[in-house]
């Protein structure tokens, strides 16, 4: 499954920016034009995770809705499905403006005592 | 211990992306067009390929990298052709499995020579859904779509054929033993990618591989002006 290899890189990006302390919540955005299943992300993540410093770490997937801008009216709609036309006047020349996002946020570490 | 929130914004596949635009200049600078050809599996896209480099043999050098979870089965089919075929095996390669990746072409790379190749076939692992995320440095993808496959493979598969360039429409020797229809197949895919053009063959009996083979030859003729686009994060 392609989540494995995503959430192989988000475990990569959460490790390498976390400066070596324990990570408790890793957040990301995953648009839902991506076609990832969150719950075989989340499966993927803690799978990979165990042993490192995001073992156990929770992984906040916030599903980011399609939105397009229509090149023949200038409508910014929210996106539902296939096929993308604008609501507002039936064009197919819509541009995606979001749905397509694929990112890590923020994270949430826990600084050592003293540091 | 105190907790703190420390603000990331890192584009997930950003590796893959950079890895995909070292590919890209690579390409470039041994003047390669790269096709990337993407479908479910048994579409035909190998039997595309044995037709593809007969045909265009003596016309443009061209070489292929071969895709799959497991066997090296499909290089062996297009070594006859004398042209270069390096095999990429996805299945030991923890996390990769069902589709190529920017880092597995790059390991790849130089197995190839690059310089006296034209156009490059990446024949990517046969899967409708994961190798759409993952560029490698492509100029052009090309999904094959087949008539055995039902019409309403494009609606649900809509993020594999969004990302076409060109769809090819293979096995065209078998409509008049089907129930299907050709129409509305491709209002199928105009539903989800407009933009791009279809093509209608049979690899089997050489139907439609003219109009295939002036789409190949545009794309190295035309191959500063268009690279492959992924989606926008």
């Amino acid at each position: 499954m392609h989540e494995l290899s995503l959430a192989s890189a988000i475990l990569e990006i959460a490790i390498r920016r976390s400066d070596g302390r324990s990570i408790s919540v890793v957040r990301v955005d995953v648009g839902v034009l991506r076609q990832a299943s969150p719950s075989a992300l989340e499966f993927g993540f803690e799978a990979l995770s165990a042993g490192t410093t995001a073992h156990g770490a929770r992984l906040e997937i916030r599903p980011v809705g399609a939105r397009g801008r229509c090149e023949e009216c200038g409508a910014c709609s929210a996106l539902f499905g296939f096929p993308i036309l604008c609501p507002r006047c039936g064009s197919q020349r819509v541009d995606i403006i979001a749905g397509e996002e694929l990112m890590v946020t923020s994270l949430d570490v826990e600084d050592p005592d003293g540091a | 211990m105190a907790r703190s929130t420390t603000v990331v914004m890192e584009g997930i596949l950003d590796a893959n992306d950079a890895l995909a635009e070292a590919n890209r200049v690579q390409f470039d600078r041994a003047g390669t067009c790269v096709v990337n050809m993407m479908s479910s599996p048994g579409s035909g896209k190998t039997q595309i390929l044995e037709r593809t480099l007969e045909a265009l043999a003596g016309r443009l050098t061209m070489g292929v990298l071969e895709g799959d979870v497991q066997t090296s089965l499909d290089a062996s089919r297009l070594e006859r052709f004398n042209v270069p075929v390096v095999q990429i095996n996805t299945g030991t390669e923890f996390g990769g499995g069902c589709h190529l990746d920017a880092n597995m072409v790059r390991t790849a790379l130089p197995m190839l020579p690059l310089d006296r190749i034209e156009l490059l076939f990446v024949e990517n692992v046969g899967n409708l859904v994961c190798p759409a995320g993952f560029l490698l440095g492509e100029d052009r993808r090309v999904i094959v779509a087949s008539v055995a496959e039902g019409e309403d493979k494009p609606l649900k598969y809509p993020q594999m054929f969004r990302c076409a360039d060109l769809v090819l429409i293979n096995k065209a020797d078998l409509m008049p033993y089907l129930d299907f229809d050709v129409d509305l197949l491709l209002r199928n895919v105009d539903a989800v990618n407009p933009a791009a053009p279809h093509i209608l063959l049979s690899a089997k009996t050489g139907a439609g591989m003219d109009a295939w083979l002036a789409w190949l030859l545009q794309a190295v003729d035309g191959r500063g002006s268009a690279r492959a686009e992924g989606p926008e994060e």
